[in-house]
């Protein structure tokens, strides 16, 4: 495949190296002068050349016509977004990628044509809750013979039950909400019951369903702040 | 009109005052807060906010939502493209006016739908005819 990569920094000069590995063509772009011929030196002229990613005429120089797969790790948000949908509409690239920098841009640039969008600072939250979730649901008893476990639950901010009464959760009917603790006091839940964030959920379910009512009160996705 | 113009250079600032003076509402947003000490120190009432134009914080605080126009004239092409971007498909502006100073990344976003203005062809267009006269 032949591999265009905009942006010369530590990402965009591994991320060349282990493709070249791999057998593949690829041009490595840099806008900066030192660093280009920094990298000339280093990979030589036929993969790094000097240039901006975002101006036509480098990308017609180094063939982008003709590419498979371009990718843009800079920095810089604006300079990835730009590169890519010159790519695309230029180009017609079949496949771009971006680095977004700010998670928050991550939508955006898929609203904007982007094919695919990289943010290691999502991928590593995302990491991180899955090793040690913020809002975990706690295992307190296990009745094995039945197949069934007393857990805890603590309501998020962001919990797409917050603020919703606890018929409307979608629960299941082997997910049985016990009691809710609210500031040290104990609720005994109905279904118009309302949802509140910090609230602490104490519910008799079905082993198998620990996922499910995980998702239901905790939500899956970790908002960005 | 409510307008909110990113980048408070020698366009942006000169825009803002022409725009306030008219008895706009304008608010200019610019990264560094010495721009406005130095191109609109005098002249002008609007408002200003220090703050990155590609922050949907920056913008909703700028007054984006009831913006009436955006104007994206930061010497950054590509940060204005973004910016324009982010206006018209988050905020639904009305009318949103970018400046690129590279004519062939121009041309390709005015294919793409944003209204754009370039100084670079304006400039040589209007010393060729100079030239010529």
């Amino acid at each position: 495949m032949y591999i265009i990569v905009i942006g010369g920094g530590k990402l965009g000069y591994y991320l060349t190296t282990s493709l070249l590995a791999e057998g593949h063509e690829v041009a490595l772009l840099e806008k900066d002068r030192a660093r280009g011929a920094e990298l000339s030196e280093d990979l030589g002229e036929s993969v790094a050349v000097r240039g901006d990613g975002c101006e036509a005429s480098v990308l017609a120089e180094v063939g982008t016509g003709r590419a498979d797969v371009f990718v843009a790790v800079t920095g810089d948000d604006e300079d990835n977004l730009v590169s890519c949908q010159i790519a695309k509409t230029r180009f017609q690239v079949p496949r771009t990628i971006a680095r977004v920098n700010n998670p928050k841009h991550q939508a955006l640039f898929a609203r904007l044509g982007i094919d695919v969008t990289v943010s290691s600072t999502n991928i590593l939250l995302s990491l991180i809750e899955q090793e040690i979730p913020r809002h975990q649901l706690v295992s307190l008893f296990s009745l094995k013979e039945a197949g069934v476990e007393i857990v805890e639950v603590e309501i998020p901010e962001h919990s797409p039950v917050a603020g919703k009464p606890l018929g409307d959760a979608g629960l299941q009917p082997d997910m049985h909400v016990s009691v809710i603790l609210r500031n040290g006091e104990a609720i005994s839940p109905s279904a118009e019951t309302l949802l509140e964030p910090e609230d602490k959920v104490y519910a008799l379910i079905s082993e198998q369903k620990k996922d499910e009512f995980r998702k239901l009160l905790i939500g899956l996705a970790v908002p960005i702040r | 009109m409510k307008l909110v113009i990113l980048g408070c250079g020698r366009v942006g600032s000169a825009l803002a005052r022409m725009m306030d003076e008219q008895g706009h509402d304008v608010t200019v947003v610019d990264r560094n807060a010495d721009a406005f000490r130095r191109f609109l120190a005098t002249g002008y009432n609007g408002r200003t906010i220090v703050g990155e134009g590609i922050d949907e914080a920056v913008l909703r605080s700028a007054g984006i939502e009831e913006a009436d126009a955006f104007c994206a004239t930061t010497e950054g092409d590509n940060r204005n493209i973004m910016a324009s971007q982010m206006v018209k498909l988050m905020f639904k502006v009305p009318k949103v006016i970018t400046r690129i100073y590279d004519p062939v990344r121009g041309s390709i976003y005015e294919d793409l739908g944003l209204e754009t203005v370039c100084p670079t062809v304006m400039g040589a267009n209007a010393i060729k005819a100079m030239l010529e006269a």
